[in-house]
C-alpha cells in the first residue's frame, strides 16, 4: 500500500504554470445572472399582486358605504289598516300598502304636487323597493307605531346610490342616463337637509341575494360557506389523517399501495368541476340528497380536499426523523403509541398547514358548486346544512353577471371580504404552527 | 495500594468470567435484507453483568447483530432473521413473544443521541409510563431521579428537568438517552456506537457510566474504537463480512488474538 502511494506521488507533476482563474468570471457572471432572474421574478409577482389588490380595492371600497334617505314616515292608520282589523287578522299588516307611506313622505319632503303622477313616480323611484319590507318589519315588530311619525333611514335605489358616489357620468345626455336631472336636483335638496347621506353598509354583510343591488349582501352566502367549511373540516381532517397514517406507517409497500399513492396524487390534480359531476351523480342522483344544500357542497369539497390533506400529512409524517421512531420503539412502545405519542405531534404543524391550505382552496372553489345547484337565488338564511344555500365565491360569480353599476362595486367588495377570510385563515395556520412548534 | 487492589479485583472478576451465566445465546443467527445476506450463522453468547463489545470494519454486520437482540430489525420490511436467539432460555423470535415486552427487557441506546423533543422529565418518564411502572407522581419523580443519577446526569439537570431535552449538549443528550433506557429497568442494554457523535470528554463520561452500569445491567456495545472496546468491555467479538471471526476475553483479544484477521484489524492493517 505505502509503496503504491509513494510511486504515485513521485510521478505526479504539477503543470509549470497552473492557472486557477479559468472561467471564474463566467461563474460569477452566471451567479449574478441567476440572482437577477430570481429578483425579476419576484418583482413581477409583486407587481401583479399589487395590480390585483389595487383593482379590487379601488373598485370595491365604495361597496362598504350605502346611500340612505332618511324620511319622516307617517305610519298612518288609514293606509296601513283602514278597516282596523289588525287585532283579529295580523296578516293584514303583512300585506299593507307600505310604498304609499314612502310616497307620501317623499311628496311632502320634496314639495311635489301629488297630482303630478310623472313627478311622483320619478321621486318614488329614488327609494329602494326594499323599503316595503323594511317598513313592514318595523310595523310588525311594533304595531304601536301605527298613528305616529318616525324618522326611518330608507335605502336609496341602486342608481341613486351610484350617482351619489359619483359613479354615473352626468355629462351623458339625460335620455341615456339612469338618473334624470330632476332626480339629481332632488338629491341635492335631500342631502342639503341631511336626509340623503352615506352610511356604513351593514347590509352587505347581512342581506341575502337580491335583484336590487342596494338590498343584496353576502350574509346568506357566507353562512352557506361556513356550513361547508365545517363539514369539510369535520370529515376531511380525520379521514385524511387516518388514511395517511395507515398508508405511511402500516400499509405494506407493494404494488397495490403504490397504485393507491399514484391515484391520490392524480386526484389532487383532477379539475374541480369533475368533483362537481361526481357529487351530482352520487350524492344527489343516487343518494337523493337535496339539491343546492350546503351538506352536498360540503361533501363534494371534502372529496376535493382529501387528496391535498393526505399528501401534506404524508409528507409531514415522512419528515419526522426516523431516530424518533427508533427511540420510542426501542423503549418498548407499540407502533400505535410511537405514532400517536411522538410522530403525529411532530408532524402536526405540517398537517395543519395542509389542512388549512385545503380549506382555503375549498372556500374559494366555485366550479363544483355550480354543478350541484348552488348557483341559487337564496334570500333567507339557511337554518341547517340541509336547506338551500349558496357560497361566497358563487355569490361573487352571480354578481359579476349582473349589469347594474352598483353590482360592480359589490362584486369587488365581496372579493375583498373573501380575500380577508383567506388571509385570516392563513394567519390562523401560521399562529397554530408557531404554538405547536414552541411546545416541542 | 488502592489501585493495586482494584486491579486485583478486576483480575479476579475477569478470571471468573468463564463461570458467569449466559444472559443471551445466539445460535446460527443469519440475517437477510431482501436477497442480500448480512450475517452468516453467527454463534455468540452474551454473559450476564458483562460488557460485550462488538468490533469490526464498517458493514461487517455488528450493528445488524445487535439489532437482532431486541428485534429492532422487525421494523425493516425486507429484513428476515433465521437461527435462534434466547434471553434467559426463552426464544425471543417465538411468535408468542410480545416484542413490546422484549424491548422493555432489552433496552437500546442509539448512535446519534435521539431524545424526544420534550422535556427532560418527560423523556425519562415516557418508558415507565407506557409500561405502567409508576402509578403516582411521586413514583415517577423517584424513577426520574434514580435514572438520571445512574446516568450521571442528575447534578447537571436537576434544576431544569422541565426544559427541553434537545437543549442539552450532545454528551448530555446521550446520557439522557441512557437514563431513558435505564428508567424501564431493562436486563440488557444494547448500545450502537453510543460515543461516535461525542467529543472525547463526553465519551469518557459515557464510558465511565458504562463501567458503572455493568453491575446492574448486561451491556452489549458496538464500537469502532479499539481503545474504547479495550477500556469498557470484558468480552469482545470481532465481525468481518457478516461472519463472527473471533469471540474472546477482551484482554486476550487485544494482546494475543487467536485469529490472524483480528490481529490485522486491531493493528490497523485493514478496515
Amino acid at each position: 500500500m505505502t509503496d503504491v502511494t509513494s510511486s504515485v506521488q513521485s510521478t505526479f507533476q504539477r503543470p509549470a504554470q497552473a492557472r486557477r482563474d479559468i472561467g471564474i468570471k463566467k461563474r460569477y457572471a452566471a451567479e449574478r445572472r441567476f440572482q437577477a432572474y430570481g429578483f425579476t421574478a419576484i418583482l413581477i409577482g409583486l407587481f401583479f399582486l399589487f395590480v390585483l389588490l389595487w383593482t379590487v380595492v379601488s373598485k370595491g371600497y365604495t361597496a362598504f358605504q350605502q346611500t340612505t334617505i332618511t324620511l319622516p314616515i307617517e305610519f298612518s292608520e288609514k293606509i296601513i289598516d283602514p278597516k282596523n282589523e289588525r287585532a283579529t287578522n295580523p296578516a293584514k299588516l303583512m300585506s299593507a300598502n307600505y310604498p304609499l307611506l314612502v310616497r307620501d313622505a317623499l311628496v311632502k319632503a320634496l314639495a311635489i304636487d301629488p297630482a303630478d303622477k310623472a313627478q311622483v313616480k320619478k321621486a318614488t323611484e329614488m327609494v329602494s323597493a326594499s323599503a316595503r319590507t323594511q317598513l313592514r318589519d318595523i310595523v310588525v315588530a311594533n304595531p304601536a307605531i301605527i298613528g305616529t311619525t318616525a324618522n326611518v333611514s330608507l335605502l336609496a335605489e341602486g342608481n341613486i346610490d351610484s350617482a351619489n358616489k359619483g359613479q354615473i357620468d352626468l355629462t351623458v345626455a339625460e335620455a341615456n342616463r339612469k338618473v334624470n336631472d330632476q332626480q339629481i336636483k332632488w338629491m341635492g335638496t335631500l342631502s342639503e337637509s341631511g336626509a340623503l347621506a352615506k352610511q356604513f353598509n351593514t347590509g352587505l354583510f347581512t342581506y341575502g341575494a337580491s335583484s336590487r343591488p342596494e338590498a343584496a349582501g353576502i350574509g346568506v352566502a357566507a353562512l352557506g360557506s361556513f356550513y361547508m367549511m365545517l363539514i369539510v373540516l369535520v370529515l376531511a381532517l380525520p379521514i385524511g389523517v387516518c388514511a395517511s397514517i395507515y398508508l405511511e406507517e402500516f400499509a405494506p409497500k407493494n404494488r397495490l399501495t403504490d397504485l393507491i399513492e399514484v391515484n391520490i396524487n392524480n386526484l389532487a390534480a383532477v379539475p374541480s368541476i369533475v368533483y362537481g359531476l361526481l357529487g351530482l351523480s352520487i350524492f344527489i342522483n343516487f343518494a337523493g340528497m337535496p339539491r343546492s344544500a350546503a351538506l352536498v357542497g360540503g361533501l363534494v369539497l371534502t372529496l376535493m380536499t382529501l387528496p391535498t390533506i393526505i399528501i401534506a400529512t404524508r409528507a409531514a409524517l415522512k419528515a419526522v426523523p426516523p431516530s424518533i421512531r427508533s427511540a420510542a420503539l426501542g423503549l418498548g412502545a407499540s407502533k400505535m403509541q410511537t405514532i400517536f405519542h411522538h410522530v403525529l405531534p411532530l408532524a402536526m404543524p405540517g398537517v395543519l398547514t395542509g389542512t388549512i391550505i385545503g380549506l382555503a382552496h375549498a372556500l374559494g372553489e366555485t366550479a363544483p358548486l355550480l354543478l350541484i345547484g348552488m348557483v341559487a337565488f337564496v334570500v333567507d338564511y339557511p337554518g341547517s346544512p340541509m336547506e338551500p344555500s349558496t357560497a361566497l365565491p358563487v355569490q361573487i360569480y352571480m354578481w359579476a353577471n349582473e349589469a347594474e353599476r352598483a353590482f360592480v362595486e359589490r362584486t369587488s367588495g365581496a372579493i375583498m371580504i373573501l380575500l380577508i377570510f383567506l388571509v385570516v385563515m392563513n394567519l390562523g395556520a401560521i399562529l397554530l404552527r408557531r404554538r405547536f412548534e414552541r411546545r416541542w | 495500594m488502592n489501585m493495586m487492589s482494584e486491579a486485583a479485583v478486576e483480575k479476579a472478576l475477569d478470571q471468573k468470567m468463564n463461570t458467569v451465566p449466559l444472559k443471551m445465546i445466539g445460535k446460527d443467527v443469519s440475517v437477510y435484507y431482501g436477497e442480500k445476506r448480512a450475517l452468516y450463522d453467527v454463534n455468540l453468547d452474551v454473559r450476564e453483568n458483562t460488557v460485550t463489545a462488538l468490533i469490526g470494519p464498517s458493514g461487517c454486520g455488528k450493528s445488524t447483530f445487535l439489532r437482532t437482540l431486541n428485534r429492532m430489525n422487525d421494523t425493516i420490511d425486507s429484513c428476515r432473521v433465521t437461527g435462534k436467539i434466547t434471553l434467559d432460555g426463552g426464544d425471543i423470535y417465538d411468535p408468542n413473544i410480545d416484542v413490546v415486552e422484549l424491548r422493555a427487557r432489552v433496552g437500546m441506546v442509539f448512535q446519534k443521541p435521539n431524545p424526544f423533543p420534550k422535556s427532560i422529565y418527560e423523556n425519562v418518564t415516557y418508558g415507565p409510563k407506557i409500561h405502567g411502572l409508576a402509578r403516582t407522581k411521586a413514583d415517577l419523580d423517584q424513577i426520574v431521579e434514580q435514572s438520571l443519577q445512574k446516568a450521571g446526569l442528575w447534578n447537571e439537570v436537576k434544576d431544569r428537568l422541565h426544559e427541553s431535552g434537545t437543549g442539552l449538549s450532545g454528551g448530555q443528550q446521550q446520557r439522557l438517552c441512557i437514563a431513558r433506557a435505564v428508567a424501564v429497568s431493562p436486563e440488557v442494554i444494547l448500545m450502537d456506537e453510543p460515543c461516535s457523535a461525542l467529543d472525547p470528554i463526553a465519551t469518557a463520561k459515557v464510558e465511565e457510566l458504562i463501567h458503572e452500569l455493568r453491575t446492574n445491567f448486561t451491556i452489549v456495545i458496538v464500537t469502532h474504537s479499539m481503545q474504547q472496546a479495550a477500556r469498557v468491555s470484558q468480552r469482545t467479538a470481532m465481525f468481518h463480512l457478516g461472519n463472527l471471526v473471533e469471540e474472546n476475553d477482551t484482554d486476550k483479544m487485544f494482546t494475543n488474538p487467536d485469529d490472524q484477521r483480528t490481529q490485522d484489524y486491531i493493528m490497523g492493517r485493514f478496515g
